[in-house]
């Protein structure tokens, strides 16, 4: 019986609800665990993370200004959506981290939770980290969190899908809008992702994917006057100094990231969610 | 002169999927209950719709057991993030079947469908939503790092708003870990029955939720039943009390959500039309079958004639009728007795003297309706400034200054909710801190949210539902 | 359609209105004491009356009364005298095909093209609108406004649409706004006079209500939310808030004045949605072209279409409504 040829897919860059390719038109190869080849990855330039942040902050003020209630509705049918690509993302992050599938369908299913988790945040983070504060005056005072704008994200190089997740998630929780660059050896599981995140009601804009180098992308980032936080995770050790130095320029938001990869399987926490809040004060009089 | 006469618009009876009978849901199955069969009607038509098994005394023991087994041995001991996992898909399965269940709770209620489809439904379905995801994060929600569930809880709720008072039920109390026995009211069991095949169709755990209908002694019977760790209660005051004295003494955790006497405070320097707007969204939604009705209006004096004109004008385009047409504004009242009721204290505004107005919209001529009522030059004396009518009657009083209007205002045993119309905000915010109710609407009225607490002072109960702090009511803390 | 408004009733007029245009600071005084709009209020109830479920006769009925209220409306750089002749041709006989089609209400054109109009709709009963004034930006002298007007009704306009001085509004020169309209009224003589507001540079709801009230003082007929050429134009809240404000003028001076939303009224099921806000908002006696109005273009083929879609029992196409 003769095998059948597959049809093998396009990776593309994933900005503003839209996959185009890389503007400089350059690929790269991208190989499984083995050395085998899997696919060509598009290779990001600078006038991609250029493009992707004006994507992202065209995105912002719809996505911000979204109920928090539609905001967990988006999150959520992510995950539902992800749970029925479960197989494909079993295999391509089986390939990219060299897994058996019984431990890459583990990280999988956690990731599929980890957006169950972070959906249900999104109507709660106002009421755990809001307050009323009591002044000692004839005022209502109350201070609310939100979002802080445009995050530009290096994901982790290692985790190609929970990582990323991980990564990912609290920043569309919170409302901000999100530029990531994938890990670079191991991109595919990224940009399948992006797929699930165009076809998951998540407006164009509010998520932009794309592979390439953290080494080369990172500065543009990391130096972008219209970026508000930047997530180094992905960045090499020696590289991370130099982003945050130029992030200072524009006084970003740098998330403080473990020196080595930390273990994405651990039970989530606040701490992204809220690096990616301002706290708003509000005064107002009390009086007939 | 033309006439726009609105064709009737009826939403299909065949989408509620009525069937000829229904039966309590204990442990995962639909049972023969023990208790006389009880037949729902359509207050619309006062037609029976269904047959419905009612649960007896020993069914509520089998079901507290149940819920008790399922707590032990599944419920409590599942991680948050997959008890999570089983709201979020009640509460997808409630959007899913949202058409059904919103022609259901017309028909049984007698709510118009445009609320029961635009409100009541998918109201209910966001509070699974929320609470879906507070059980994975319960250690941030400010009661210690690992609250603790309390067992078995036991709900009670009213004919209102029968589903949505179901979700406000259930839902915290799963996402937080209990299992429930829950007593839909005797005048509308069926969309709960509902609920329970949406638990089936959900894979949940067989005994977390359970359904008893019943009358008021099988209510009696849950806050009796000593498998029980914590009773909830939305209903009458009358009522309320009752189960407090009955749970006195016990370990039971208890929360009410019992009657109100809303005063909705319009100031001379109100959006008018809107204050409008929202005089007849507070009395005349639902029927006025709302525990947080704005039943008792009170206008500042130098606008009170123009405020009357043109609240008379706007509740007279109110369409009064067939609960499933869409262009229903005000449905049926539930039943005969609370259309009894509302007469009586109708009659009781006329005898003491109150001014009353009656909406000259075409009624029914079957079915339990009553016209939107305003009563004018009502006095805090008169019964109808006193008593919950519960019913789409409105009592109207004056007042001259914001002092007089808080005084007025907290003249009440109850203190469930209140509204104030104002454009001065720091009036507005002043006027919240002075006003004895639980929940205070500004320039607006009756929202209702699950990420916002909601309950009352004194004797409107006591515990909230909704957000952050609703979830003690159903934690050991 | 005979005129039933009348806006030189003065007698009528209750004193604290006639007190309200005495002088500048009176006006500023009343315009700004009237009662705030709760924009989050108006928006519900007016996504609400949206809900409105019209079938059936109430259907057919509504389809012919919003034709009988098009303003059918060109005013292009453009526009030529064919363009208008056309125009007017479909305004009188909306479906060829279907005789007992109602007509339109008018033709809405340029000052230069009103000779063409009112020549091609000569005893038809459809009327001819002109915009006036500097439309749509009105940036211009009041001496070329008012030669502006007298241009389209000397050439024979029967309704005359201006647009108010928005610059004036904002910068709180009530007293101007409103002495220019009461002067474009004069300069009107028989010709009705509707105030385009231009709603969406307005930016508030209250403003709009102001700006209403001072139309209705100036004496305008109707007033018109907007040039077609402002984005937002018409919406359903802003028409509300009109709707509001002529019925309330009613009460207190027995007026019956007209309301046009105009521009971004596109379909049928738009259409239904201002009928309905008319209904129950102004009350039933507006829902009369002489009282209410459709500022539009391509509303009438939508309405054409629904039309045959309610008496044929089937779906119509495009390809069935005349195109000019």
């Amino acid at each position: 019986m003769s095998d059948r040829i597959s049809v093998a897919k396009t990776y593309k860059l994933y900005i503003g609800g839209k996959f185009p390719r890389s503007e400089s038109g350059r690929v790269y190869p991208v190989t499984d665990a083995k050395g085998k080849f899997l696919a060509n990855a598009a290779h990001a330039s600078r006038k991609d993370v250029r493009d992707a942040v004006v994507a992202a902050r065209k995105a912002f003020p719809g996505w911000s200004a979204a109920t928090a209630y539609n905001r967990g509705q988006v999150l959520y049918r992510v995950a539902e959506v992800l749970e029925g690509r479960r197989d494909q993302f079993i295999a391509e992050v089986s390939a990219s981290e060299g897994l058996a599938a019984k431990k890459a369908e583990s990280l999988v299913d956690a990731a599929i939770d980890r957006w169950v988790w972070y959906a249900g945040w999104t109507d709660k983070i106002a009421s755990v980290l809001g307050s009323a504060n009591p002044v000692a005056g004839p005022y209502f005072s109350f201070t609310m969190p939100e979002p802080t704008g445009v995050v530009g994200v290096l994901a982790p190089q290692g985790s190609s899908l929970l990582g990323l997740v991980e990564v990912l998630a609290p920043v569309l929780a919170t409302g901000s809008t999100a530029v990531v660059v994938s890990s670079a050896e191991r991109p595919l599981p990224a940009i399948t992702l992006s797929e699930v995140l165009a076809t998951s009601d998540v407006p164009g804009g509010v998520a932009n994917i794309l592979t390439g180098r953290a080494a080369e992308l990172g500065p543009w980032l990391a130096s972008h006057g219209d970026v508000n936080a930047l997530d180094p995770t992905g960045a090499a050790l020696d590289d991370r100094p130099g982003l945050a130095r130029e992030a200072a320029n524009t006084v970003k938001r740098v998330l403080t990231v473990p020196a080595a990869e930390p273990d994405w399987t651990a039970a989530p926490d606040l701490t992204r969610v809220r690096r990616y809040l301002e706290a708003k004060t509000v005064w107002h009089p009390l009086g007939v | 002169m033309p006439v726009f006469e609105y064709a009737p618009a009826p939403e299909s009876r065949a989408i509620a999927n009525l069937k000829d009978s229904y039966k309590p849901f204990i442990n995962g199955e639909f049972v023969d209950g023990s208790g006389e069969p009880l037949k729902t009607i359509n207050p619309a038509t006062e037609e029976v719709l269904a047959e419905v098994g009612t649960a007896s005394k020993s069914d509520v023991d089998t079901a507290v057991k149940a819920a008790r087994k399922a707590y032990d041995s599944v419920w409590s001991k599942m991680p948050g993030t997959e008890r999570a996992k089983y709201l979020f898909r009640i509460a997808r399965l409630i959007q899913e079947r949202s058409r059904e269940l919103a022609v259901l709770e017309s028909l049984d209620n007698g709510k118009p469908i445009k609320e029961s489809r635009d409100s009541d439904v998918p109201t209910a379905a966001a509070h699974f939503f929320y609470h879906a995801g507070w059980a994975d994060k319960l250690e941030y929600a400010g009661y210690g790092p690992n609250p603790r569930p309390l067992g078995v809880a036991g709900q009670i709720i009213p004919w209102n708003f029968p589903l949505l008072m179901l979700a406000w039920k259930i839902a915290p109390a799963l996402a937080t870990g209990n299992t429930v026995v829950l007593k839909p009211a005797e005048t509308t069991p069926l969309t709960a029955l509902v609920f329970a095949d949406i638990c089936r169709q959900a894979e949940l755990p067989p005994g977390v939720v359970n359904i008893l209908p019943g009358a008021g002694d099988i209510g009696a019977s849950i806050v009796d039943h000593a498998g029980i760790d914590k009773i909830a209660f939305t209903g009458s005051t009358e009522v309320g009390k009752a189960i407090q004295r009955q749970v006195a003494g016990t370990p039971k955790k208890l929360t009410l959500e019992l009657g109100g006497k809303a005063a909705n405070i319009v100031f001379e320097d109100a959006p008018l039309d809107q204050a409008v707007e929202g005089i007849v969204n507070g009395i005349f939604f639902n029927q006025g079958h709302v525990c947080c009705a704005g039943s008792r209006l009170l206008v500042q004096e130098s606008i009170a004639e123009e405020v009357l004109e043109k609240l008379r004008y706007r509740v007279s385009t109110l369409r009064v009728g067939d609960p499933l047409d869409k262009n229903t504004d005000v449905g049926a009242i539930n039943s005969a007795e609370q259309l009894a009721k509302i007469r009586g204290l109708v009659e009781s505004g006329d005898a003491e003297g109150a001014q009353r107005w009656t909406s000259p919209c075409p009624m029914p001529d079957r079915g339990f309706f009553f016209a939107p009522t305003v009563f004018a030059n009502v006095h805090q004396s008169m019964r109808i400034a006193r008593e919950e009518i519960f019913g789409p009657v409105l009592s109207v009083l004056t007042f001259r200054t914001p002092d007089e209007a808080v005084a007025k205002a907290n003249n009440t045993p109850y203190g469930l909710s209140a509204g104030i119309w104002t454009e001065k905000g720091s009036r507005i915010l002043w006027m919240a801190n002075q006003l004895r109710a639980g929940v205070v609407w500004a320039n607006t009225f009756n929202r209702f949210d699950p990420t916002a607490p909601f309950g009352g002072y004194q004797e409107s109960g006591f515990g909230r539902e909704g957000g952050r702090t609703g979830l003690e009511a159903y934690l050991n803390v | 359609m005979t005129a039933t408004t009348s806006t030189s009733a003065a007698p009528a007029t209750p004193a604290p209105l006639v007190d309200a245009t005495r002088d500048d600071a009176s006006l500023r005084r009343f315009l700004l004491g009237l009662p705030g709009v709760d924009q989050v209020g108006v928006e519900q109830r007016a996504a609400g009356l949206g809900t409105r479920s019209i079938k059936k006769d109430a259907k057919r009925w509504a389809i012919d009364t919003a034709i009988s209220m098009v303003d059918l409306t060109t005013l292009e750089g453009a526009d030529t005298r064919g363009k208008v002749r056309a125009l007017a041709a479909k305004a009188v006989r909306p479906d060829p095909e279907r005789q007992d089609t109602p007509r339109v209400a008018a033709v809405c054109v340029y000052p230069d093209m009103v000779a063409t109009a009112v020549e091609a709709l000569k005893g038809s009963g459809v009327h001819v609108a002109s915009v006036a004034t500097g439309f749509p930006a009105g940036r211009t002298s009041r001496e070329i406004k008012l030669a502006d007007t007298k241009i389209a009704v000397d050439a024979g306009a029967h309704e005359v649409d201006m647009v108010i001085d928005r610059g004036a509004f904002l910068e709180g020169r009530y007293m101007d706004v409103f002495e220019e309209i009461q002067a474009i009224k004069a300069a009107c003589g028989d010709a009705h006079l509707k105030v385009i507001l231009e709603t969406g540079e307005l930016a508030t709801y209250d403003n709009v209500r102001r700006a209403s009230w001072l139309a209705l003082l100036a004496g305008g007929d109707f007033i018109k939310t907007s040039t077609g050429k402002v984005s937002p134009a018409a919406t359903l809240p802003v028409t509300h808030i009109m709707l509001q404000a002529v019925h309330d003028w009613h009460v207190q001076t027995g007026e019956l004045r007209g309301v046009k939303p105009a521009g971004g009224i596109r379909t049928t099921k738009d259409a239904i949605k201002y009928l309905v806000a008319v209904h129950e908002v102004a009350g039933e006696q507006w829902l009369v072209p002489d009282l209410f109005r459709f500022g539009a273009s391509s509303l009438l083929n939508d309405l054409l279409l629904q039309r045959r879609t309610q008496v044929d029992g089937h779906y119509s196409g495009p390809d069935y409504v005349t195109v000019d």
